[in-house]
């Protein structure tokens, strides 16, 4: 049974999404270790360790997700955990940017999949299937 | 009652620094070219006539303590794994035991960054990498490309925890001069200074000052007892924290111009204001960052490097100057002093930009944020914008007809609010080039270092 660890990222207390995304994955079989709302890179990068999970998979609902992911992949490289994948969804910039350019700008932060405001969980069940190969 | 004498065995002159307990100051001080080259004990000995004539007569000092950044300082290479984490955390470890960090490396080293360690003749090597209980592959790695090169210097490890003890066998193999301390980084962000600093001052007095033929004045004097930078972060933090009941001076930025760099010292509390967020690696109360490529002589090019074609257009224009010329002459001519007015003003002007754009890497920056809950603040370094006292040590400020000017280079002369520079504060001098000596005198006398240092600052 594959690890992921979700929860969401910041300061940012929108649960709903968080338990949604806990129940869809767990369903999947997944062991789903969830560190909930108002969580610190750290705090992913730690369940991650304990848990040797292969997949972060961060939510950020309230807009301020770009500067709260900054540095994430560092900080995984130096916690030993350098090629954990790195998932990012919900609303994570502020209103309606261009996309691409998002895309690309948390890409080059080293996130490995990076999700459109309105992507629910489910259309990334294959991307995951794919990652962790399942 | 007491009377103390106090060295610094500088790169190009061996300074003397006499005091008194019992008038409670200095009572004199002279100095001479270094002699290291061909025996350091030589320049000692001419600086003590020096002092001896006058006083008016030879004295017999109670204690006699130095510190040197004699033959080229404390040469050392910062290795980690992440640019922003364990590499930054291992350059401030260096940087703050007095250290000039000619060599900075991340992720796996290559031969040729090996061979480099070599050629520039470094001193110690301190090697970090991963938080504990994280990366250890890296380190591993890289212990083994250093034991394999014999570089014969000794190797601090300071990085991830867990593989300490297969790093030790991998020195004990290759017959390293190992040395084990603490994790520089133990945790994401959180830095811990303590024992690899102490270990590389120990290393520094046992091994490098002997290597460096520094260590024979010792049958002259008592004792070589830090690199001198470190002896002025002492004398710097004693002056902001006081000693007992003796008071400091509060929070305290030093600034340092010389020939090859710039230095600068902060004393302060890295942040201070309740809304901001920090982020990155933990800053240190005690900072020293060092400019390798900004000084007044063999560094002078890289002021010109800093600049843009523009700028050195307007300076030409403004100053009625070649800055270019200028500059050049002074990095073929190291020795050179100014003679007139309008050398000593182009002296004035290159110092006043080292101190611009090294407060510019040293002071912390404040990023704003919008964002759905409104306007977010992101610290990242120190914020000195409160810092209410700026004093100016070496050289090219103390000998300046206007060293205010230098000093003010430090504040938001340009009004750049994002970058965190001291705002308001007042301007002093170490006149007498005094605290190197006193914070050798820290380590046995504080009250008496601080009393004579603050009775020595001048305000400008
Ligand atoms: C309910 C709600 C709140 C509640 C939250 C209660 C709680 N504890 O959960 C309260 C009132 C507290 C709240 C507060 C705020 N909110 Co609000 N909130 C909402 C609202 C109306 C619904 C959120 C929700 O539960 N949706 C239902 C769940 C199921 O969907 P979801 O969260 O989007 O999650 C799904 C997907 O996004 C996706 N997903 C999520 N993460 C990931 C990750 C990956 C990798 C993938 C593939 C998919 C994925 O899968 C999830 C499940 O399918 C939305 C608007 C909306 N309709 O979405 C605004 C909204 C999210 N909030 C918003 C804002 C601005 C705020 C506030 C800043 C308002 C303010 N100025 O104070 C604060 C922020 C507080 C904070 N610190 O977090 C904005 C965000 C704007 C932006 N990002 O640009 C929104 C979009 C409203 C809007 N249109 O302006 N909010």
């Amino acid at each position: 049974m594959k690890s992921i660890v979700i929860g969401v990222i910041g300061a940012d207390v929108h649960a709903v999404g968080n338990k949604i995304i806990d129940y869809t994955l767990s369903n999947l079989g997944y062991n789903v270790i969830n560190i909930g709302v108002l969580s610190s890179q750290e705090d992913f990068i730690n369940a991650a360790i304990e848990s040797d999970a292969e997949l972060i998979l961060v939510s950020s609902l309230y807009g301020h997700g770009e500067i709260d992911c900054r540095g994430m992949r560092q900080k995984c490289i130096e916690s030993g955990i350098g090629d954990i994948f790195l998932y990012v969804g919900g609303n994570i910039v502020v209103g309606k940017q261009d996309f691409s350019e998002v895309k690309q700008r948390f890409l080059q932060m080293g996130f490995n999949r990076v999700y459109p405001p309105g992507i629910s969980i489910d259309m990334a069940i294959n991307d995951i299937k794919n990652d962790l190969g399942e | 009652m007491a009377k103390y004498l106090l060295i610094d065995f500088g790169s190009t002159f061996t300074k003397l620094t006499a005091v008194d307990s019992e008038i409670g100051d200095i009572f004199a001080s002279a100095n001479h070219f270094t002699t290291v080259d061909t025996d350091i004990t030589i320049g000692y000995k001419n600086a003590l006539d020096h002092l001896y004539k006058t006083i008016g007569h030879p004295v017999v000092f109670d204690r006699v303590v130095a510190c040197s950044s004699a033959a080229g300082g404390l040469k050392m290479a910062a290795i980690g794994l992440v640019e922003e984490l364990t590499v930054e955390a291992a350059k401030r470890v260096c940087l703050g035991a007095g250290a000039k960090v000619d060599l900075v490396f991340s992720h796996h080293l290559n031969s040729s960054e090996v061979e480099l360690i070599k050629t520039k003749k470094i001193d110690i090597i301190l090697l970090a990498g991963g938080s504990d209980g994280g990366n250890s592959e890296c380190v591993l790695f890289n212990a083994k490309m250093l034991s394999n090169a014999n570089l014969g210097i000794p190797i601090v490890y300071g990085g991830n925890k867990s593989v300490q003890d297969e790093i030790k066998s991998i020195f004990d193999q290759h017959h390293v001069n190992g040395h084990i301390v603490d994790n520089v980084m133990p945790r994401i962000n959180q830095l811990n200074v303590k024992q690899a600093r102490d270990k590389i001052r120990d290393l520094f007095l046992k091994n490098i000052i002997e290597a460096k033929g520094i260590k024979k004045i010792e049958s002259e004097i008592d004792k070589v007892v830090l690199p001198t930078p470190e002896a002025v972060l002492k004398a710097c933090e004693l002056l902001a924290k006081g000693y007992m009941n003796e008071p400091g001076l509060g929070e305290v930025v030093v600034v340092d111009v010389g020939g090859a760099t710039t230095d600068l010292y902060s004393i302060s509390e890295p942040s201070k204001r309740g809304d901001v967020i920090i982020t990155g690696l933990e800053e240190p109360y005690a900072k020293r960052t060092v400019e390798g490529d900004l000084g007044m002589r063999y560094s002078a090019t890289g002021i010109l490097k800093a600049l843009t074609k523009e700028e050195i257009m307007m300076i030409n224009l403004e100053k009625g100057i070649d800055i270019e010329k200028e500059i050049n002459e002074r990095n073929i001519n190291v020795g050179m002093l100014p003679q007139n007015q309008k050398e000593e003003l182009i002296d004035r002007l290159l110092a006043e930009m080292c101190v611009y754009k090294a407060m510019n890497r040293h002071a912390g920056k404040m990023e704003e944020i919008y964002t759905p809950m409104g306007m977010v603040h992101h610290q990242t370094g120190k914020d000195l914008t409160d810092i209410d006292i700026v004093i100016g040590t070496g050289g090219v400020i103390i000998k300046s007809t206007d060293p205010k000017q230098i000093l003010a280079k430090t504040t938001n002369v340009f009004r750049n609010d994002f970058e965190l520079r001291p705002r308001h504060p007042k301007f002093f001098i170490d006149s007498t080039y005094s605290l190197y000596a006193m914070g050798l005198l820290s380590e046995f006398d504080p009250v008496l270092a601080l009393k004579i240092m603050k009775k020595h600052l001048t305000q400008v």
